[in-house]
C-alpha cells in the first residue's frame, strides 16, 4: 500500500478493457513506457478471461461494455481475485452508471477526456491502493451525499457513520471537483497528502458500503430529469 | 455491490465430540458424491444420490456455517444446505421434510420458507430476510396476500368441514414468507425460481409444451370441477344451506385454473408490445438525432482538420449538446435558464463557444434562479470569461454548490495569475464588477491569485435573501 508515492517501483501491469477498438489502441499508445499493457479485451467474458490469466495490477475498465457493463466484470473478478484494482473509464458519466461499478468495487473514476499524464497518474494510484476520483465524480459524490435525507429515505446501515461525510471529506472532495491535484488540496488545506489520499479512500469506502437508499435512487433520478 | 464475505454472521456449528472426524474431512472434497460421473447431467429436479457414497458422508458435515446451496436446490436450496451442513445427503433431508411437512400437517411448509428466509446464501453473509426488512412495500404485499388467504380459508372454513383446512392453515405463512423471498431474492435466485415455475407458466401456452401444458391444465380443473359437482350435489340436501356456496367455489376455481394463464398472458403480451414500440420509437428518435448533430459535426470537423483549434471547439461544443441531451433530457438548442445549475451550463456554453477554452464544470445540488442568483451567475460568467481572455490557461474549472443555506461557486485556472496590488486598470475595473456587484446583493467575492500558478475567485451567496422568492423553498431538484 505504500507503493504509491514511490515513483521508482516498476510499471505497473495494466489490462485494458473496452469495446471500441480505436480508443484501446489509443491509450495504449499514450499511455506507451509509462505502464506495461498486458492484455485487451472488449467485452465481459473475455476480460473475465484474461484477467484472471494474467492477473494485472491494474485493470483499465470501461463502464460501458456491450455483454453486461464494467460492473459485471468487477462483480465476478473480485469473487476469484479480490486483489485486483479497477480503475473505471468512462465517456458517459451517467451517474448511475458510475455508482455502480463504484459500488461494485472500482478503486476510482476518471474520464476518458483525462491527459495521458494523469490517466498513468491514476493508474499508478490505483495501483498503489489508492482511490482516484475525477472532478466530475467528486461532483456526485457531493451530490448524493449533500440533502439531509428525508425520514423515508433512510435505510439505516449497520454504521451510520457510512451515511455522511465528515466535514474534512467534503472539503477535501470540493477541492477535487474544482480540479485540484491530490498534491494543490494537500496544500490548501495544510495538510500532508497522505492524508487527502486517506480521505479519498474513506470517501470511497462509504460510498460502496453505504446502504444509503438515496445514492441509488439519486443516481437513477439523475437520469430521469 | 456485492462485497466479499468478511465475517460469517454466526460462527459454524461444529461437533464437539468429532473433532478428529471433522479435521479428516476437511480437506477432502466438499461434495463426494459430485464424483459420480453422470451426476452433473441430470436434470436438478430428479437427481439421485449415490447410494453408496451416502454412507460415507453420513453424520458430519463439512465445517462450515449452514448455508443454503445455490447449485444443488429444488426450491431454495435449504436441504440442500442442511444436508452439506450436517453431512446427510441432500436427497435424504428432502425426504425428512417431506414426510415432516405431512406429519405437521403442514406446517413444515412455511418452515422451509423461514428456513430459506433466513439462511444466506453460500457465498454470502446476508440472508434475505435482512433484505426483506427493509422492504417495507413487499412485507405490507406479503401481510395483504397472506390475510387474503386467511379470510378465504375462514370463509371456506364456514362454508364446509374439510379437513384439507388444517393443512391450508399454515400456508398463510408460507405465502407471505414467499412473498418476501420473491421480491427481495438476488437475481439469480429469482432465475432459479422462474425455472421452477416455468412448467406452470407454459400452461398458458406458447413453445412445444402447449398441449402438455393444456392437457395438465384440463386435468387440474376437471379434478376440481368433479370436487366441486361432488361437493354441490353431496351436501344440497344435508345440513347446512350455505355448503353449496363451498362447490361454487371449486367451480370458480376450476375455471380460474383453466383460464387464468390465458388471461396473464395476454395482460403481459400488451404491456411488451408497448414497451416494445417504446423502444423502437426511441431508437428512431436517437438515430434522427445523431444524424442531426453528430455527424454534422464530424464532417465540418473533417474539412476543418488543419485547425486543431476549431476542432477542438467543434468537438466540445458537439460533445456539450450530446451529454445534455442525453443525461438531462434537454433538446438541442432549448436554452431556456429556468434554474441555477442551468445558468452555470449556461456560461460554460457560451463561454466555450465565444472564446474556445474548455471550461470543466461541477455542479452540486440545484435550486430555482432569483434574483440574487441571477447576479451571482453574472458574477461568475465574468470571472470565468476573464480566466478565458487572460489566463492563458488551457482548462477553466468552474464549481458550484447549492447547500441549504448558501450558494458557492468557485471559478479557478492553472493560467499565468497577476499580482492583486498591480493589476492593470481594466482588469481592476472587472473585478470590481464581479465583488460589487456580489457585495449589492449581500454575497461576497474573494480573488486569490498567484504569479504563475493560477487564480482562483470564490462567490458566495446566502439563499433565502430579502424578497423571498421561491429560492427558499428547497434545494431538491425537480
Amino acid at each position: 500500500m505504500s507503493a504509491a508515492d514511490g515513483g521508482g517501483k516498476s510499471a505497473p501491469r495494466v489490462v485494458l478493457v473496452d469495446d471500441h477498438g480505436l480508443f484501446r489502441s489509443g491509450v495504449r499508445a499514450e499511455l506507451g513506457r509509462q505502464v506495461e499493457v498486458v492484455g485487451e479485451a472488449d467485452d465481459v467474458a473475455p476480460a473475465i478471461e484474461l484477467i484472471g490469466r494474467e492477473l494485472p495490477d491494474v485493470v483499465l475498465l470501461d463502464v460501458h461494455l456491450p455483454g453486461g457493463g464494467g460492473h459485471a466484470v468487477i462483480t465476478e473478478v473480485k469473487k476469484e481475485h479480490p486483489e485486483v484494482r479497477f480503475l473505471a473509464l468512462s465517456a458517459s458519466d451517467a451517474p448511475e452508471d458510475v455508482i455502480a461499478v463504484i459500488r461494485a468495487g472500482a478503486r476510482g473514476y476518471v474520464t476518458k477526456t483525462i491527459s495521458t499524464a494523469e490517466l498513468a497518474d491514476a493508474i499508478r494510484r490505483v495501483a498503489g491502493g489508492d482511490a482516484v476520483f475525477s472532478h466530475r465524480l467528486a461532483g456526485f459524490v457531493l451530490d448524493a451525499f449533500a440533502t439531509a435525507p428525508a425520514a423515508a429515505d433512510v435505510r439505516p446501515s449497520f454504521d451510520p457513520e457510512l451515511d455522511q461525510l465528515t466535514t474534512r471529506e467534503r472539503e477535501v472532495l470540493r477541492l477535487i471537483a474544482q480540479g485540484y491535484t491530490y498534491k494543490e488540496v494537500a496544500r490548501e488545506l495544510f495538510i500532508s497528502v497522505k492524508t487527502v489520499e486517506s480521505h479519498v479512500s474513506s470517501v470511497l469506502r462509504k460510498l460502496q458500503l453505504s446502504s444509503r437508499h438515496q445514492l441509488t435512487r439519486w443516481a437513477a433520478e439523475r437520469r430521469l430529469t | 455491490m456485492q462485497q466479499e464475505p468478511s465475517e460469517p454472521p454466526w460462527s459454524p456449528f461444529r461437533f464437539q465430540d468429532q473433532p478428529e472426524r471433522r479435521r479428516r474431512h476437511h480437506h477432502r472434497h466438499r461434495y463426494p458424491w459430485r464424483d459420480d460421473p453422470g451426476w452433473q447431467d441430470r436434470p436438478e429436479g430428479d437427481a439421485r444420490p449415490d447410494w453408496g457414497s451416502r454412507f460415507r458422508r453420513r453424520g458430519h458435515g463439512d465445517g462450515n456455517p449452514l448455508r443454503r446451496d445455490p447449485e444443488d436446490r429444488i426450491a431454495g436450496g435449504v436441504a440442500a444446505g442442511i444436508g452439506t451442513w450436517r453431512g446427510f445427503s441432500p436427497i435424504t433431508v428432502r425426504i425428512a421434510c417431506v414426510v415432516a411437512a405431512l406429519v405437521t400437517q403442514g406446517w413444515g411448509v412455511p418452515l422451509y420458507f423461514i428456513g430459506w428466509l433466513v439462511i444466506p446464501v453460500r457465498g454470502s453473509t446476508t440472508s434475505i430476510a435482512a433484505k426483506a426488512r427493509h422492504d417495507s412495500q413487499g412485507v405490507a404485499l406479503a401481510v395483504g396476500l397472506a390475510s387474503l388467504l386467511a379470510v378465504f380459508l375462514l370463509l371456506a372454513g364456514v362454508l364446509n368441514d374439510g379437513s384439507i383446512q388444517v393443512y391450508c392453515w399454515p400456508q398463510v405463512v408460507s405465502v407471505a414468507c414467499l412473498t418476501l423471498i420473491w421480491r427481495n431474492a438476488p437475481e439469480d435466485e429469482k432465475a432459479g425460481m422462474r425455472h421452477l415455475v416455468a412448467p406452470l407458466e407454459s400452461l398458458g401456452g406458447g413453445g412445444d409444451n402447449v398441449r402438455r401444458g393444456t392437457k395438465l391444465r384440463f386435468v387440474v380443473s376437471a379434478v376440481l370441477l368433479i370436487a366441486g359437482i361432488g361437493v354441490l350435489v353431496g351436501l344440497h340436501a344435508g345440513l347446512t344451506l350455505l355448503a353449496p356456496l363451498g362447490g361454487f367455489l371449486l367451480v370458480v376455481a376450476a375455471i380460474v385454473v383453466l383460464l387464468g394463464p390465458w388471461w396473464l398472458r395476454i395482460a403481459r403480451d400488451l404491456l411488451f408490445e408497448r414497451q416494445a414500440r417504446a423502444r423502437a420509437e426511441e431508437r428512431a428518435d436517437m438515430a434522427a438525432r445523431v444524424h442531426d448533430s453528430v455527424l454534422q459535426t464530424l464532417a465540418l470537423i473533417q474539412r476543418s482538420a488543419d485547425d486543431p483549434q476549431t476542432v477542438v471547439q467543434l468537438a466540445r461544443a458537439q460533445e456539450r449538446e450530446l451529454r445534455s441531451w442525453l443525461f438531462e433530457g434537454r433538446a438541442p438548442g432549448d436554452t431556456e435558464v429556468t434554474s441555477f445549475a442551468e445558468g452555470i451550463k449556461e456560461i460554460q456554453r457560451d463561454v466555450e463557444a465565444r472564446h474556445g477554452t474548455p471550461v470543466e464544470v461541477v455542479t452540486v445540488g440545484d435550486c430555482p434562479l432569483d434574483e440574487h442568483l441571477s447576479a451571482l451567475l453574472a458574477a461568475a460568467r465574468e470571472a470565468t470569461v476573464n480566466a478565458a481572455k487572460w489566463s492563458g490557461a488551457s482548462v477553466i474549472s468552474l464549481f458550484a454548490e447549492v447547500e441549504p443555506d448558501k450558494v458557492e461557486v468557485a471559478v479557478r485556472d492553472r493560467g499565468s495569475g497577476f499580482d492583486l496590488y498591480s493589476v492593470p486598470a481594466d482588469r481592476k475595473g472587472v473585478a470590481e464588477s464581479i465583488r460589487g456587484r456580489m457585495l449589492r446583493h449581500g454575497g461576497k467575492a474573494t480573488v486569490q491569485s498567484t504569479l504563475g500558478e493560477g487564480t482562483k475567485v470564490t462567490l458566495t451567496m446566502a439563499r433565502g435573501l430579502a424578497p423571498a422568492g421561491p429560492a427558499a423553498a428547497d434545494g431538491r431538484r425537480r
